[in-house]
């Protein structure tokens, strides 16, 4: 059984259609690349994945669950997939350990000993075991997304979906989030959707990439096949404008 | 003047704790119900937010007075017997709620909606990322023009004086129409209205200053 898979799926926003006919299928444990022009329909997908933005046809199952079915717990879905954002999204209200506590305690009722041994440990592997007591205002752009991997990480979700993450964020800091990001690709088995314009990224952990455009699945591909052989002509112009960048 | 007040301090004191229970009773439960419906007509199903916004639209645009007078009158003709006093709370409660929920809305919705996605995506329910995340913040928003409807709720108090509430304006009332000294009378009932609202209106500057 995939992990995620889409099948016909169409998204509107009222007349707009914003997603055209996907099928997508991530296998548990996949990395998956997804990229594209701006306004192709990238974030609408992802955010689809875990209830953001509803779909209007077709099945989306997510660990089994059919998303297009209004009678699904989203909540069950989103206890196992998480998501990192382009702004964070960290809740302003609370430090740093409570960020990363907060859903585990509330959600997964985990023991408050436990909770925070495995928050530490995650501040610990995302480089900043020193921030635990600060408020996300005093973070820099890598800090606070780095934050933000390790409180998704805490609910050890089965799938991690990544919008855009490093595209907010000073030039210096995305390689502290990247290689965060690697490390996850590499060691913990998550199934993972990564919009992203880090082609170095994609090259190193990726299985497989996506192209997108028009709210289309253009082409879907293994990492090698669709970097030296796009079908697609519209991708082939979009990578060579991206790589010169 | 002088003599009015100490002619009739027992009643005025007598007044100024009924308009001082009134207002605290209404302020507690106008800040339940009013965020109650703040949180409903923010909730992601379309029929509780129509209930919420006829709620809130209904009894922001009748008089205080036609509320009260519903709870006075009418009230004790078809259902049971209630007092004057709790007939004109139960009004100000419901008519102030409806301004104290626009207020707290207003707040939920200057937090930024990055906030909602990022708890739902972490798996809390909406009433969970509701009273840990948006709540706590929009708190800030909400302080100064809360402040604003307290002050208003005490003076909207004197509403109770039509219902034979015995608050202050009821007293006011009485002793003007005994004495027939209806200038000091009112003066009186003023500088009384100012001791409850002048500290309070003082504290929400204080408050106000202290959270930005
Ligand atoms: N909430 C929305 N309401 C209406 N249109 C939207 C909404 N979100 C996105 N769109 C439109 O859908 C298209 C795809 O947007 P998006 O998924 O954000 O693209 P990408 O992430 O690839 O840049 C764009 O044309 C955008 O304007
Ligand atoms: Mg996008």
């Amino acid at each position: 059984m995939a992990m995620i898979e889409f099948k016909n799926v169409e998204k509107y926003y009222d007349k707009f259609h914003a997603l055209k006919n996907i099928n997508l299928k991530v296998e548990a444990g996949e990395v998956v690349v997804i990229i594209g022009p701006s306004g192709s329909g990238k974030s609408t997908l992802i955010r689809t994945i875990n209830g953001l933005e509803q779909v209007n046809e077709g099945q989306l199952l997510v660990t089994n669950f059919d998303l297009a079915d209004k009678k699904t717990n989203i909540d069950k879905i989103r206890k196992n997939v998480g998501m990192v954002f382009q702004h964070f999204n960290l809740y302003e209200n609370k430090t740093v350990l409570e960020n990363i506590m907060l859903a585990p305690r509330l959600v997964l009722k985990r023991d408050e000993a436990e909770n925070k041994k495995i928050a530490l440990d995650l501040l610990e592997t995302v480089g900043l075991a020193d921030k635990a007591q600060s408020y996300p205002r005093m973070l820099s752009g890598g800090q606070s997304q780095r934050i933000a991997i390790a409180r998704s990480l805490a609910m050890k979700p089965k799938a991690l979906l990544f919008d855009e993450p490093t595209s907010a964020l000073d030039p210096e800091t995305i390689d502290d989030v990247l290689k965060v990001m690697k490390d996850i690709a590499k060691n913990e088995g998550i199934t993972m959707i990564v919009v992203t314009h880090e082609m170095g990224f994609a090259r190193e952990v990726a299985d497989r990439v996506v192209f997108m455009a028009d709210g289309q699945i253009l082409e879907d591909d293994t990492t090698a096949e669709f970097f030296d052989n796009p079908k697609e002509e519209r991708a082939k112009k979009f990578l060579s404008k991206i790589i010169k960048h | 003047m002088i003599t009015i007040f100490t002619e009739n301090w027992q009643a005025l004191l007598t007044g100024l704790g009924y308009t001082l229970f009134s207002s605290i009773l209404a302020l507690f439960f106008s800040l339940i119900i009013g965020s109650f419906f703040a949180i409903l007509e923010e909730m992601p199903y379309r029929i509780l937010k129509i209930i919420a916004r006829i709620y809130i639209e209904v009894f922001r645009n009748i008089p205080l007075l036609v509320v009260a007078m519903f709870f006075y009158v009418v009230v004790p003709m078809y259902v049971t017997n209630i007092n004057g006093f709790t007939a004109g709370t139960i009004g100000l409660t419901i008519y102030t709620s409806a301004f104290i929920a626009e207020t707290v809305r207003a707040g939920i919705q200057a937090v930024d909606p990055g906030q909602m996605e990022g708890a739902r995506s972490n798996g809390l329910t909406f009433m969970q990322a509701m009273f840990h995340i948006i709540l706590p913040q929009a708190f800030k928003y909400v302080i100064p023009p809360l402040g604003n409807q307290f002050i208003n709720l005490v003076k909207n108090s004197s509403v109770l004086a039509f219902v034979a509430g015995f608050d202050l304006m009821y007293q006011g009332d009485i002793i003007a129409s005994t004495t027939f000294d209806t200038i000091n009378t009112y003066i009186i009932i003023g500088v009384l209205y100012l001791i409850i609202t002048m500290p309070l209106s003082y504290y929400m500057r204080h408050l106000e200053k202290k959270l930005s």
